[in-house]
């Protein structure tokens, strides 16, 4: 049993395959592989081997099967046949009983339903059977036994069995036309996948009653294909006459023609003859001719070949010349060829124009606004931390949105970093002058005596004795270094700057690389750094710009705290911090941290020491004012900026103010602070605290308000009286104008005149800022309440009325700012908080135990059971079905075997007639003759 | 070898004295060693005079009864033997007051000696009385010399601290701590009698105080005695209860044994019963509180008052004049005085009407800048703790601090607002200040901020804008603490108790490390250290 190409698959022709009994369809619940069955049965051609024995009846279903085991087809079959009659089933009670799948039939007949009455309702069981046809079931088994079985059984002694596998040869519903064209296209496709598939040019090929269009176009067979080209498509008048002349005619020319040279008139046949001698001999000449012309070529081959050793001596020389000549290209062609090699010209995208240019940025902008916003509300840190989404009964948890999460708001995301912090600078102390040694405090002598000394009960003396300063020399000192150390041998080179820097590994480095430059080298120096260790260039030098920041950051510090500050140097270096800040946010976030952490724990240490500070240099507040600068001020929570406002407000509390100086720093703090929220516009209760205690200042003793200003706003002991102008004439030639920051690391040398111009302009931009606070807090719901005491010092000091007009115009304005805002009070309410809902739990599933139904056991038990249960329904299932195929066949073996009896008695009657007939003439001769 | 000899010489005196009495003359050399300048010398003769003094304490060689005049007993016919022992009990008193004087010694060591031996006679004395008793069993305690111990240690020109510590030990002695009462009582009424008053400016310390405190120094009680005096009276404690008066130090006399204590039921005198000591307690104190004290001193008593004192007083209402007075000095010792006031209005029904609205007016805006905030609001949480203040009160204080919190600090707001938010959960009633859903609208703040009566500071009417205001408060825990009131407030208190110590550096640094996160950075580029044209710094200040 060999099994030839291709059998088994789809041919789409008529195929005779010997065939193995087929593999085992294994009949599943699943149909796919009775559909593959089906298929096959369809196109598949099979020639089964006859069988080895005649086939018993109970053998014979297991054969149908092909295998030993005759369950799997039987039980096939059942299912299908349960199928169809649950499907009709389904259609059933009054309606059309399914007849062939689910195709319903308009009017079934009445007799044929079967009602299975059920005796009471059960709830909740589904009635499956209620109503059955079992006449058209019947039916329908028998049709399809007699479809499959029967087939089988008429087909047991078949040695080879037909089976046509032409494309859609039996398949219902396919016209004609739409077969052809199957079956073309899968020819198509199969002449298509046995060629070479890279073969483009292969047109297909078109055929005429199986033979190539083209050839017969070419015609091919027609024309000799020993003739010559020459020939081809010269018809010979003679060649013309010959076939096409017909008889007549030509012979008439031929005879008129050949009467002339013989008398003797030949015959057609003779003619013929003639003819074709004629051309056979001229055939065999051009074929002589040929062959000497073949012949001549060859020998000329042959002697030029003998002539080419010859020839082939002289070449060497002009071949080595040739060679130089390609070792040493031309200058042209070397070009051509680099052109050729030359990268093309991308095509890139247009350049946009200013304006597209201008709405991208405009939308970028945008962008970052909206998210600037977001972060100042804070709201989504609230929300998100808050409520935990409400978890319902019956939530599968499954609602996951991998969304982006846009927590993350960093917008210039830069890696990481791993710097080490360097030490910041070390506050100046430019206040150690300040710090008088006014130490005549008497010591508390109770102060220290107790285990318990209560120190925070001491407060009152403390407050009452902070006017007097303790001993200075409470910073460390070691802050100021030398900032011109070896400026004098760099004086010369610095005419030209070189154009490569190593990035500084200290901050001393830093100080020594920039020190004695004038501003506009120092920035362009610190720019060259940054490009000569760009992160792209090498793979430690964001570590290195990362630490350049530090030391940037704190020889700031150092220009600021210089006496006098070198802002103009500071100005400039702003705008590299911040390009540095938006290299590595995180690390510069980190070194700003640390400045301000140095700066706290000063203050801190300070205030620990003797309840009260003093101002810091004017090192601390640039720093600030670069946090501000580097940072967006305007969030709700930032790492760095609500320390850096925490500082702020610790500078504006517990910082003593000595003397304008202090007075200077503490109005750029509060400008700063203010800068801080302008655009969130919070609320500050430090700043207004400490613009009122600037107004006492300028406020002449004994004309404050009734009530005491509250406690940190107390123009303290030498403070007060600070801004009092000492000379009226002094006032009238005063003329507003910014406050030099200078002032704010002391002005020593001053006249008296100019003392109290800074007085005045202090108390401008003081006057300033609480216009502007008065603006910013207007909308909030207690205004009244937040610049009530600012209000009456102001009002008194308006009646006074001791200063310039320009001061009192600023006065007026601030007022009338205050009265103008509103001072409605809408009472409070609650937001009405939604109704919260009962938390609900998924509910627990218990199974009930239910009479009559296995439950105990394990899983696996229970599975195993429920596979046994089912393995004998189906085991029963199949034997019904085999009863009932050898039932069939029986049925159909008797009805064999009646027809088969029934033949022969009609042959027999037959025989027994016609010898009875032949009997009754032998008898009637008989008779004749004995009458005879 | 100086000094072992000088040892050496005195042991060889006070065998001979101790020996026979021919040579009794000696005491005068080993005395006279106590007048020595050498702190060693002075310290071997103090252990001579220990061990002589107290050898003829328990001998009986010291005259018993009331001391005659040495020279009438000397120039008298009496006996040899009571010419003798009323001559040493000359040399013993002599020495006595030698040894009291020692207490002022400047070595360390020569006082504590000293100390140790008087203590030493103290017992001995009262174990072998010098004094005859009235009646049997009649329980002598040497008053006379223990006088002289509670004088010496109530220095009027050092500080006696240290040795205050050693005489502590004494005082848990039942007996020497009722005898101490007394002596304390006692020598505060002889100190005061002979000094006026402590000048006012004194009581207020501050600037001058000290220069007129100088000035005056000769005629008032110097500030050494006062403070030596609350160092003996704040380490006297009582016991709780009666039966803990068990331990005695001085012994019965009678003969028996210094480790044989006779059960105190047989014995019914005074200080046996924990009510006399209650009472000397309180008569020590008094006469100690009822003088105008240094402004120190107040705060150290109001600071142990509710607790080391009040509770042993017989009767602590009396304290009320201390308490209204140091109400009246302002600041902090308002509030500890209100602390006192509170306990005895708690605990000792003590009828005071004024008390909130004291507390009330305590409430000024430096509340939140000194340093005592912690302790104020702990005890204004305390005071305020009660459910069944009056509506109108608690209103008045929420309206008052969130009143303040306007000028207050971030790390004070951090307190204060759960501290409001609380007043209000304990109140229910008070809720219409931060809901009043169909309220009108005002012109103004009905609230009087100027008003000291909080029943007339109309704060019921009002609502707590101040709260809605600090909800714009930079710091964005603060706001989000003011925040709470936009929500009906939920039911459980905050417990501000780890708020109260909360320092700017302590909120400063818990900032810094809570931002660990991403950075978000300033989109639009620095233009210069004062920023753009807009910004204030670059309108009010100039780089040159």
């Amino acid at each position: 049993r060999t099994r030839l190409p291709g059998g088994g698959a789809c041919q789409g022709e008529l195929g005779v395959v010997v065939r193995a009994p087929p593999e085992v369809p294994r009949p599943r619940a699943s149909s796919a592989p009775r559909e593959a069955r089906r298929a096959r049965g369809a196109l598949g051609v099979v020639v089964r081997a006859p069988p080895d024995a005649p086939v018993p009846r109970s053998a014979l279903a297991a054969r149908v099967g092909g295998s030993a085991d005759p369950a799997p087809r039987a039980a096939a079959r059942r299912e299908d046949m349960g199928r169809a009659r649950s499907a009709g089933a389904r259609q059933a009670p009054g309606g059309p009983a399914g007849a062939r799948g689910s195709r319903p039939r308009p009017n079934p007949n009445p007799f044929e339903v079967k009602v299975n009455r059920q005796k009471f309702p059960v709830l909740g069981r589904r009635p499956r059977h209620d109503v059955g046809l079992p006449g058209v079931s019947r039916a329908r088994a028998i049709q399809k036994r007699t479809q499959t079985l029967l087939r089988e059984y008429k087909e047991r002694d078949k040695a080879s069995v037909f089976a046509d596998r032409r494309l859609g040869e039996y398949g219902r519903g396919v016209s004609p036309e739409d077969k052809m064209m199957r079956r073309f296209a899968l020819e198509q496709q199969r002449q298509h996948e046995k060629k070479s598939i890279y073969n483009l040019n292969e047109d297909e090929e078109l055929t005429h009653y199986g033979q190539s269009l083209a050839d017969i176009e070419k015609h091919h067979d027609i024309v000799d294909s020993d003739s010559d080209a020459e020939e081809r498509g010269m018809l010979s008048a003679e060649l013309t006459a010959a076939h096409f002349g017909g008889g007549g005619g030509l012979l008439a020319t031929k005879a008129s023609q050949q009467q002339g040279e013989a008398e003797k008139p030949k015959s057609r046949k003779e003619l013929i003859e003639e003819l074709i001698a004629k051309s056979k001999q001229e055939k065999r000449e051009r074929q002589a001719q040929r062959e000497d012309a073949l012949e001549l070529t060859e020998k000329l081959d042959q002697d030029w070949k003998e002539i080419q050793a010859l020839v082939a001596r002289k070449p060497p020389k002009a071949e080595r010349r040739d060679k130089q000549e390609k070792a040493k290209p031309d200058a042209y062609d070397m070009m051509v060829r680099e052109l050729g090699f030359e990268m093309k010209a991308q095509p890139s995208n247009r350049m946009k124009t200013e304006e597209e240019l201008a709405k991208e940025e405009q939308a970028r902008l945008r962008e970052l606004e909206a998210e600037r916003v977001r972060r100042m509300l804070g709201r989504d840190q609230n929300q998100g931390a808050r409520r935990p989404p409400h978890m319902s009964a019956d939530d599968l948890s499954d609602g996951f949105v991998l969304g982006p999460d846009d927590r993350r708001l960093l917008s210039y995301t830069d890696g990481k970093m791993n710097v080490g912090e360097e030490q910041s600078p070390e506050a100046s102390g430019s206040e150690g002058k300040e710090q008088g040694n006014e130490d005549t405090s008497e010591e508390d002598p109770e102060q220290s005596s107790g285990p318990d000394s209560h120190s925070d009960l001491d407060s009152d003396t403390e407050s009452e004795e902070a006017s007097e300063a303790p001993g200075g020399g409470q910073r460390p000192a070691g802050g100021r270094r030398g900032p011109c150390e070896g400026p004098g041998v760099r004086a010369a080179a610095s005419t030209e700057l070189p154009y490569t820097f190593a990035a500084p590994e200290s901050c001393d480095a830093l100080r020594s690389l920039l020190a004695g430059r004038a501003a506009e080298e120092q920035l362009l120096l610190v720019e060259r750094i940054r490009e000569c260790s760009h992160p792209s260039l090498a793979a430690g030098n964001k570590a290195k710009l990362e630490r350049l920041f530090g030391f940037l950051l704190e020889y700031v510090g150092e220009l600021a705290a210089r006496d006098p500050p070198d802002l103009g140097a500071v100005d400039r270096l702003v705008v590299q911090l911040y390009d540095l800040c938006q290299m590595f946010p995180e690390a510069a976030s980190r070194a700003v941290r640390f400045v301000l952490r140095d700066a706290m724990h000063d203050m801190e240490g300070a205030v620990e020491a003797k309840g009260r500070a003093t101002f810091p240099g004017l090192d601390v507040l640039v720093h600030l004012r670069i946090a501000g600068l580097l940072f967006p001020t305007s969030d709700f929570r930032h790492p760095v900026v609500t320390p850096a406002l925490l500082c702020m407000s610790q500078l504006l509390t517990k910082c003593r103010v000595l003397g304008l100086p202090d007075v200077v720093k503490g109005l750029f703090v509060c400008s700063t602070f203010l800068d801080y929220v302008s655009l969130s516009r919070r609320l500050v209760p430090e700043l207004l605290g400490f613009l009122l205690r600037v107004l006492h200042m300028a406020a002449p003793e004994g004309q404050g308000p009734g009530r005491p200003p509250a406690h940190p706003c107390r123009a303290l002991g030498k403070s007060a009286g600070l801004l009092l102008v000492s000379h009226e004439e002094d006032s009238a030639s005063w003329q507003s104008g910014g406050l030099p920051l200078r002032w704010a690391s002391g002005l020593s040398a001053q006249t008296r005149t100019e003392a109290n111009h800074a007085r005045l302009s202090c108390l401008a931009v003081c006057l300033g800022l609480l216009r502007r606070c008065v603006l910013s807090y207007g909308p909030l719901p207690s205004f009244h309440a937040l610049t009530g005491p600012v209000r009456v010092l102001l009002e008194q000091r308006l009646a006074a009325g001791v200063h310039p007009p320009t001061l009192q115009e600023l006065y007026q304005g601030v007022l009338a700012e205050m009265r103008a805002q509103d001072g409605r009070c809408r009472p409070l309410v609650c937001e009405r908080s939604k109704p919260e809902p009962l938390k609900l739990f998924t509910p627990r599933l218990v199974r009930v135990l239910e009479c009559g139904r296995r439950q105990g056991g394990s899983r696996e038990e229970q599975e195993r059971r429920r596979l046994v249960h089912r393995h004998r329904r189906e085991f029963k299932g199949a034997v019904r079905e085999i009863r009932k195929d050898n039932q069939f066949l029986a049925r159909m073996q008797l009805a064999e075997t009646l027809e088969r009896d029934a033949e022969r008695r009609r042959k027999v009657q037959r025989l027994f007639h016609g010898l009875a007939a032949q009997e009754g003439e032998w008898k009637a001769l008989k008779r004749k003759r004995l009458r005879k | 070898m100086e000094r072992g000899r000088a040892r050496r010489a005195l042991g060889r005196l006070l065998e001979a004295v101790l020996a026979s009495r021919a040579e009794a003359n000696a005491v005068f050399d080993i005395l006279a060693v106590l007048q020595s300048e050498d702190q060693e010398e002075i310290q071997e003769a103090v252990r001579a005079c220990s061990r002589l003094f107290g050898a003829m304490l328990e001998r009986g060689e010291l005259f018993v009864g009331q001391l005659p005049p040495e020279e009438t007993v000397m120039a008298g016919s009496q006996g040899a033997t009571r010419k003798y022992k009323v001559w040493m009990r000359h040399r013993y008193h002599s020495c006595c007051s030698r040894l009291g004087e020692l207490l002022a010694h400047s070595s360390f060591k020569v006082k504590e000696l000293a100390l140790g031996t008087l203590m030493k006679f103290v017992q001995l004395e009262g174990a072998y009385p010098l004094e005859k008793p009235k009646w049997e069993g009649h329980y002598l305690f040497p008053r006379s010399l223990f006088k002289v111990v509670v004088g010496g240690l109530l220095s009027l020109e050092e500080d006696c601290s240290l040795l205050l510590s050693q005489f502590r030990e004494y005082l848990e002695h039942d007996d020497i701590r009722y005898h101490a009462m007394q002596a304390t009582s006692e020598a505060i009424a002889r100190v005061t009698d002979g000094h006026p008053e402590v000048s006012w400016s004194a009581r207020f310390g501050g600037r001058g105080g000290s220069r007129a405190d100088a000035e005056a120094g000769h005629r008032q009680v110097p500030l050494a005695f006062w403070n030596n005096t609350f160092t003996l009276l704040s380490s006297v404690s009582l016991p709780r209860q009666d039966s803990a008066i068990s331990s005695f130090y001085v012994q019965r006399p009678g003969g028996m044994g210094v480790g044989d204590p006779r059960p105190v039921q047989l014995d019914p005198c005074s200080f046996c019963v924990l009510q006399e000591h209650r009472k000397a307690f309180q008569q020590m104190w008094l006469s100690f509180l009822q003088h105008k004290l240094p402004l120190s001193l107040y705060k150290k008593v109001l600071v142990i008052l509710h607790d080391a004192i009040l509770p042993h007083l017989a009767q602590p209402s009396i304290m009320i004049d201390f308490l209204t007075r140091a109400y009246d000095l302002g600041g902090a010792l308002s509030l500890l005085a209100l602390n006192g006031l509170f306990i005895l209005i708690h605990k000792h029904n003590l009828e005071y009407p004024d008390f909130y609205q004291k507390l009330y007016g305590l409430l000024d805006p430096s509340v939140f800048h000194v340093k005592y905030r912690a302790r104020f609001f702990h005890l204004a949480d305390l005071f305020l703790s009660s459910s069944h203040l009056p509506a109108y009160l608690v209103a008045a204080f929420a309206k008052r601090l969130a009143r303040l919190a306007l000028t207050a600090p971030p790390e004070a707001l951090l307190m204060v607002l759960p501290f409001i938010c609380n007043l209000l959960r304990r109140h229910p009633a008070c809720r219409v200040l931060i809901h009043r859903p169909q309220g009108p609208e005002l012109d103004a703040d009905p609230y009087d901020p100027g008003e000291e009566d909080p029943a007339k500071s109309h704060a019921l009417e009002s609502s707590l804008w101040e709260l809605k205001a600090l909800q714009h408060h930079y710091h964005p825990e603060v706001s989000q603490a003011a925040s709470v009131i936009n929500q009906a407030l939920s039911v459980p208190e905050v417990p501000i108790a780890p708020l109260l110590e909360l320092t700017a550096f302590e909120l400063f640094e818990q900032d810094l490390k809570k931002g660990s996160e991403s950075v978000p950075l300033e989109f639009i580029p620095a233009q210069g250290l004062l920023g753009g044209r807009d910004s204030l710094c670059a309108q009010y200040f100039t780089l040159s």
